[in-house]
């Protein structure tokens, strides 16, 4: 019946439709081939304006901590650092809470107070992240000093703001995967006399795991290139330092900050170097996600 | 039918017939207000010209000018010889207004802190770490200073204002001149960033004991304390738009308008001042020449009795006389 169906299909239309399909071919052909063109474009201009920079300090711009744009001697080291302590505090943060709203919503939650939960969450992600950044300025700033920071701005500060910025992504996809968990397994689970816990640990989260580790990536993504949120938060101080209280310096924020007054073609190449890195660090984790997400495809 | 026709015609014609000129510029963020301001204006007195201005930042400015992507650019510290050097044809730096940079601080007990600026570079330089600190204690002897460690702001983006303050420091300490420098953006010895004047008033006013630097403008618009610098004649002066056109008076004008006016030589002079510049060709295309000309004698008349209204400082009369026969040569 259907092989039948598509025989007619191709049969019918005869060559002017031909024509047309080889014409759509082309076209979705060419915007497909437009992402992977923008995305080398990209690589390449970054190459391109940073080449002084890989130039003068060679791979050792990625591990040294000095940044001197008076006497043009940089290092991206305290970003770098910056950039990954922030992003990684906020997936600790968020990640747990949630993972756990997800389960709450499609386990526990009444129908209409999940979906009003959920309409609440994703007019979360919604907010601009300036917005966001304004609030902790004037909330969560105040608030971290009260409770004993030593200046209040900071990279706990910063990771504080991140994880509530990307835990509605992590709430939704995750809830999203949560649902497609066939409703046979849990109710054979609970035949068995497994508690509410034991299902969620034994059958939920385990048939979501991929896909709750796809959206820990994307958020990861997100957390390592926010930019206006970051810096005004976090204490644009080039330093490394183990205590999370202590103001830091994130990349995406140093090229936000420095770039429009750069008026030496080093500093400017700086800058850009760090672009490039970041979009180095960026392609790394999402490659990272694909491969662990491949593995766990293969081990199920 | 034929009548709607000719009259879409006539419509979609007449602006292009009425010859509308525009120029393009772009720099500085500082002057932008007055910047606009007078586009604004100098458009009601010419209808017919269109002055656009972005303000992408002084580095910005000089670069589009090096690449001849403007018809103007501006900027709130001089380009550097190197980067005169390789613009196509000279470029003219027109002082067009004043500005100055004040500590801002946050001291509850203290009302009129008192400043010099050497404390100020060690503050900076992150050898003065406390307000008892014996230095700043000499300079306010009947004020109640808290034994607190001093918490340190600065810009984190590049900027003018970073500019002015450091080419302060730089003249006052010679250890800051050495291990600091000048630039838009300098490698801070200590302190925390903040992004804008916003940013560095927003992290003072929430944090006791701190001391920032931002612009007088923002200060007085937001009603922020700060402190009283020792000019070089021994004064302390508390910013204002008359300290600031004072050490404009006071500085020897070179003929290229390039000129630093902090740590002026002036009685009245307040320390941390300084001019903002457009930065004009001298040859330029067209009839875009005598049009720039025309609109800078009518900033240097009209458009400066405009600038107090806006905090801005306006140049002094000796200044404006030298610009205005130094704009005779635009072309």
């Amino acid at each position: 019946m259907n092989a039948a169906v598509a025989d007619r299909v191709r049969k019918v239309p005869g060559s002017r439709e031909r024509a047309g399909d080889r014409l759509f071919r082309l076209i979705i052909t060419a915007f497909a081939g437009i992402i992977l063109f923008a995305a080398a474009a990209l690589a390449w201009q970054l190459t391109r304006e940073s080449l002084g920079t890989w130039k003068a300090f060679g791979a050792s711009f990625l591990w040294t901590s000095t940044w001197d744009p008076v006497n043009d001697v940089f290092g991206a080291l305290p970003f770098l650092y910056g950039t990954a302590v922030s992003s990684i505090l906020a997936l600790l943060i968020a990640v747990p809470l949630g993972v756990g709203a997800a389960v709450f919503l499609t386990e526990l939650a009444p129908k209409n107070v999940a979906e009003g939960l959920m309409f609440a969450i994703e007019l979360l992600a919604a907010v601009p992240s300036v917005i966001l950044g304004l609030m902790g300025i004037f909330i969560l700033v105040p608030a971290m000093r009260w409770a004993g920071a030593p200046y209040g701005v900071g990279m706990l500060t910063a990771g504080l703001i991140l994880a509530l910025m990307i835990l509605p992504y992590i709430t939704t996809i995750t809830r999203e995967v949560l649902l497609t968990v066939p409703r046979p397994l849990k109710e054979a689970m609970y035949a068995l006399g497994a508690t509410r816990w034991e299902v969620v640990r034994g059958v939920s989260l385990p048939f979501a795991r991929s896909g709750i580790i796809g959206a820990v990536f994307l958020s990861l993504g997100r957390a390592l290139g926010e930019t206006m949120a970051v810096t005004m938060v976090i204490g644009n101080t080039p330093r490394i330092d183990f205590n999370v209280l202590q103001p830091g310096y994130s990349m995406a924020a140093v090229i936000a900050n420095e770039l429009a007054e750069a008026a030496s073609d080093a500093h400017l190449s700086a800058l850009v170097a760090i672009g490039l890195a970041l979009m180095g660090v960026t392609v790394v984790v999402n490659g990272a996600a694909r491969l662990m997400i491949y593995r766990l495809g293969k081990r199920a | 039918m034929n009548r709607t026709l000719s009259l879409i015609a006539l419509l979609i014609a007449a602006p292009a017939a009425a010859q509308m000129k525009t120029l393009n510029g772009a720099g500085a963020t500082f002057p932008y207000p007055i910047y606009s301001k007078w586009f604004d204006e100098y458009h009601k007195v010419k209808p017919d010209l269109q002055i656009n201005y972005q303000s992408i930042g002084s580095g910005g400015g000089i670069r589009q000018v090096t690449e001849r992507t403007v018809d103007f650019g501006a900027s709130d510290g001089p380009m550097t010889t190197q980067q005169q050097f390789k613009v196509d044809g000279k470029i003219l730096h027109i002082p067009t207004v004043l500005g100055a940079v004040v500590p801002a601080y946050n001291l509850k007990d203290v009302a009129d802190l008192k400043l010099s600026g050497p404390v100020l570079a060690d503050i900076y330089l992150g050898k003065i770490t406390r307000w008892t600190d014996p230095a700043i204690a000499q300079l306010n002897a009947d004020a109640k200073l808290p034994d607190a460690a001093i918490t340190v702001v600065h810009r984190s983006d590049g900027s003018g204002t970073t500019y002015c303050f450091v080419d302060y420091l730089s003249k006052v300490s010679a250890e800051w001149k050495k291990k600091v420098g000048l630039a838009t953006a300098v490698n801070w010895p200590v302190g925390l960033g903040g992004k804008g004047n916003e940013g560095v008033a927003g992290l003072v006013k929430g944090t006791p004991n701190s001391l920032g630097y931002i612009e007088l403008i923002y200060a007085k618009q937001n009603d922020i304390a700060y402190a009283s610098v020792q000019n070089k004649a021994g004064k302390f002066i508390k910013a204002s738009v008359d300290g600031v056109t004072a050490a404009a008076a006071s500085a020897k004008m070179p003929k290229d308008f390039k000129v630093s006016i902090t740590d002026a030589p002036g009685e009245a002079a307040y320390p941390i001042s300084t001019f903002t510049w457009l930065l004009i060709y001298e040859k330029n295309t067209g009839d875009k020449g005598p049009v720039l000309k025309d609109f800078l004698k009518w900033m240097l008349k009209d458009g400066q009795a405009m600038t107090a209204a806006l905090g801005y400082a306006p140049l002094p009369l000796s200044v404006n006389q030298m610009v205005s026969q130094a704009i005779e040569v635009i072309k």
